[in-house]
């Protein structure tokens, strides 16, 4: 789909949707327009006044042309009577680095799970790179291209970090169960892809000489790099982190920092992170969502986040 | 020895199983050959073989895939009672009993896959103990089926009922297998050998599925599901490869242990002999192919070397069992082997190494 299209799409929605809300006063029209009224009224109808509908979607200008990697639109979900996410609107660009901000239990993760389809959402659309992601499953949506780490790292502890990365590059290596069990050629073909691609991978984050470690037993930081490192595997069109620097001391953090701008300068994808350290935040991500109880109470750069009086509440409370 | 070198932990490890087994297979079978060994010994050669596939079979189950499945010896039974006719149903078209023994066998591993899939759908929808629960009734189910099975072989082919031998409506022939009375009278056609290739093949079937990509996406799952799916792995695929694959190991095994008697009963492959299995499996380390085989071995020959005591012996086997797993769970013991095998990998290292220094010196 291309961007106007989705423009088209949205708008034409949007314009269901008030008819909708309006709709005595549109039924009048049309019976009057029908020829139900008086007839003379046909020719001079009023000149209806035609404007793009509201909408908050922000993306960094290069990307504005291009298909966003990701559309949110109306997405919500309920557990029981608890609205955890409510009518969330959001843009990621292609080559975004965007972040996803709020105090504890806002529902950060929760929209995460709603993008990786851990829950399926109760209102809305996904679009991911202009698809909809309905009725899809975690698998599935993970072959469309987004990636993500865990807010509790989730690594495969017991094996090493090399086939931590193997298993992310599960998906873009083939290789049957009968040619694994009885060593095909195309066995041997496709374990040297993985290994080459492994350890490409691993150097990313300068972990290729740790490639035989296994991976319950590396230090914190290391763990929540090599998570990066194994999303980055299933080569992604969108990277979800989930605090990636949660645990890790200000070198590790700046070290971080960098290899986050250096992933999508690389990889030519976007990141949508969620983080409480705001150096983090505020020094990469160039667009900003902010949560709170489940809603979106602000969007912006990371200044125009700064200045506002209902982040700094969020965060801090009313001033007295 | 530059190749053993480069070889990664898991292949060595792997060639270290195959030599295992291999020497084992030959001081047997040597000893068997010069008569060193009991006639009571040679009668349980071909049972500790297909004891020991049972063992790699279901090691692919819990230890690599980690789903704790207690009905295995219902695939055994379906592989048994299947090769059994397979191999009756054969005896005229091949002279060969090697021959009529490996197609027996290999049609016995179909017929357990099959199985495998079938249990496999529904149970798959499971996890932990409900699916250990559910494995555990379909085990029971097997053996009941096969408890009322009837198969006859005429000159018109093979019959089957599930009522009784009259409602097979044979002309002359045979009945293969008569309900509760199981099998009886076909030819023992098992060898050491066949089973100790059978090992071989079960050994190079799991050890290279574990280290292939498929193999890899079945461990990912063990460790992490969700963590597995994130990276778009189908997880319940490879938990069904894995049960699958290991059904129908557990069928070939259950063949060749079936032909290695004149008669075989549904209620052998009851509850029990799930349970054994699966002690062998625990025993040896869940996910430790070469411990399961060990214990498969040791554990099956033990009852019958502690017959000397009498009534005492399932005692005996009992307290065994109990103070290994005291033992390979104290953390002391545990510490001393690992310092133990990390002494000797080093050695083997710097022998390696000085033997790859005196190669660059003659040059």
């Amino acid at each position: 789909m291309t961007r106007d299209e989705g423009t088209y799409k949205a708008q034409s929605e949007h314009a269901a949707k008030t008819e909708t809300r309006h709709e005595g006063t549109y039924r009048a029209q049309a019976e009057r327009a029908a020829g139900k009224g008086a007839p003379e009224h046909r020719h001079n109808r009023q000149r209806t006044k035609m404007v793009a509908p509201p909408n908050d979607y922000l993306v960094p200008e290069r990307d504005a042309l291009l298909t966003p990697v990701l559309e949110c639109r109306h997405l919500g979900i309920d557990f029981g009577g608890l609205k955890a996410v409510e009518d969330l609107n959001l843009m990621v660009g292609k080559t975004e680095i965007a972040g996803l901000i709020g105090p504890n239990g806002a529902g950060k993760t929760t929209v995460f799970n709603l993008l990786t389809k851990v829950y399926q959402p109760t209102r809305g659309t996904i679009l991911l790179d202009g698809q909809d992601t309905a009725g899809m499953d975690t698998a599935r949506v993970s072959r469309e291209g987004i990636a993500r780490t865990f807010q509790n790292i989730r690594l495969f502890d017991s094996l090493t970090v090399e086939d931590n990365v193997k298993i992310g590059l599960h998906n873009q290596v083939e290789c049957g169960m009968w040619s694994g069990i009885f060593r095909a050629p195309r066995y041997w073909l496709s374990e040297q892809e993985f290994h080459r691609r492994a350890l490409e991978l691993l150097d990313v984050f300068n972990m290729a000489d740790n490639a035989d470690d296994i991976a319950g037993s590396l230090p914190y930081g290391a763990q929540r790099r090599l998570e990066i490192v194994r999303a980055l595997a299933t080569n992604p069109k969108l990277l979800l982190l989930d605090e990636p620097a949660a645990g890790m001391n200000p070198v590790e953090t700046e070290e971080l920092m960098d290899n986050i701008v250096k992933i999508r300068d690389d990889f030519q994808i976007a990141v949508l992170l969620i983080e409480h350290d705001m150096d983090l935040v505020m020094g990469i991500c160039e667009g900003i969502v902010v949560l709170n109880f489940g809603k979106v109470i602000a969007k912006g750069t990371p200044e125009e986040i700064q200045a506002n009086p209902q982040v700094v509440e969020a965060y801090l409370g009313k001033q007295e | 020895m530059d190749k053993i070198r480069n070889m990664s932990r898991e292949s060595r490890s792997n060639f270290i199983t195959y030599g295992m087994v291999i020497i084992a297979y030959a001081i047997m079978q040597a000893l068997a050959s010069m008569h060193a060994i009991s006639s009571s010994m040679t009668g349980l050669l071909v049972p500790i073989t297909a004891y020991i596939c049972m063992a790699i079979s279901l090691n692919l189950v819990v230890g690599v895939s980690g789903e704790l499945s207690l009905g295995h010896a219902g695939f055994m039974s379906v592989g048994a009672f299947t090769g059994v006719v397979a191999a009756s149903a054969l005896a005229g078209a091949i002279e060969s009993t090697m021959l009529r023994l490996l197609l027996s066998i290999v049609i016995a591993g179909v017929a357990a896959a099959v199985a495998g899939i079938l249990i496999g759908i529904p149970v798959m929808r499971l996890r932990g103990d409900y699916l250990a629960i559910v494995t555990l009734a379909f085990g029971e189910i097997i053996k009941n089926l096969l408890n009322n099975l009837y198969v006859g072989l005429d000159a018109r082919g093979l019959h089957f009922s599930m009522t009784d031998t009259a409602s097979l409506g044979m002309d002359g022939g045979k009945v293969l297998v008569n309900g509760p009375q199981g099998a009886v009278g076909f030819p023992m056609i098992s060898t050491f050998t066949a089973g100790f290739l059978l090992v071989m093949f079960t050994l190079i079937v799991v050890q290279n599925l574990i280290n292939s990509r498929s193999g890899r996406a079945i461990k990912a799952v063990r460790d992490n599901r969700i963590a597995a799916e994130s990276v778009g792995i189908d997880t319940t695929k490879y938990r069904l490869m894995a049960f699958v694959v290991s059904a129908a190991l557990a069928g070939m095994a259950g063949a060749l242990y079936a032909q290695n008697y004149t008669a075989i009963v549904p209620k052998k492959f009851d509850f029990n002999t799930s349970i054994l299995i699966l002690v062998f499996v625990v025993l040896g380390g869940m996910g430790n192919i070469r411990g399961g085989i060990i214990s498969a071995a040791l554990l099956t020959i033990l009852p019958e070397k502690l017959r000397f005591i009498g009534d005492y012996r399932m005692l005996m086997y009992a307290i065994v069992l109990i103070l290994v797993m005291l033992f390979s769970n104290n953390a002391q013991v545990r510490m001393q082997i690992e310092a133990l095998r990390h002494r000797i990998s080093h050695r083997v290292d710097d022998q390696l190494d000085a033997q790859a220094a005196k190669g660059g010196d003659a040059r």
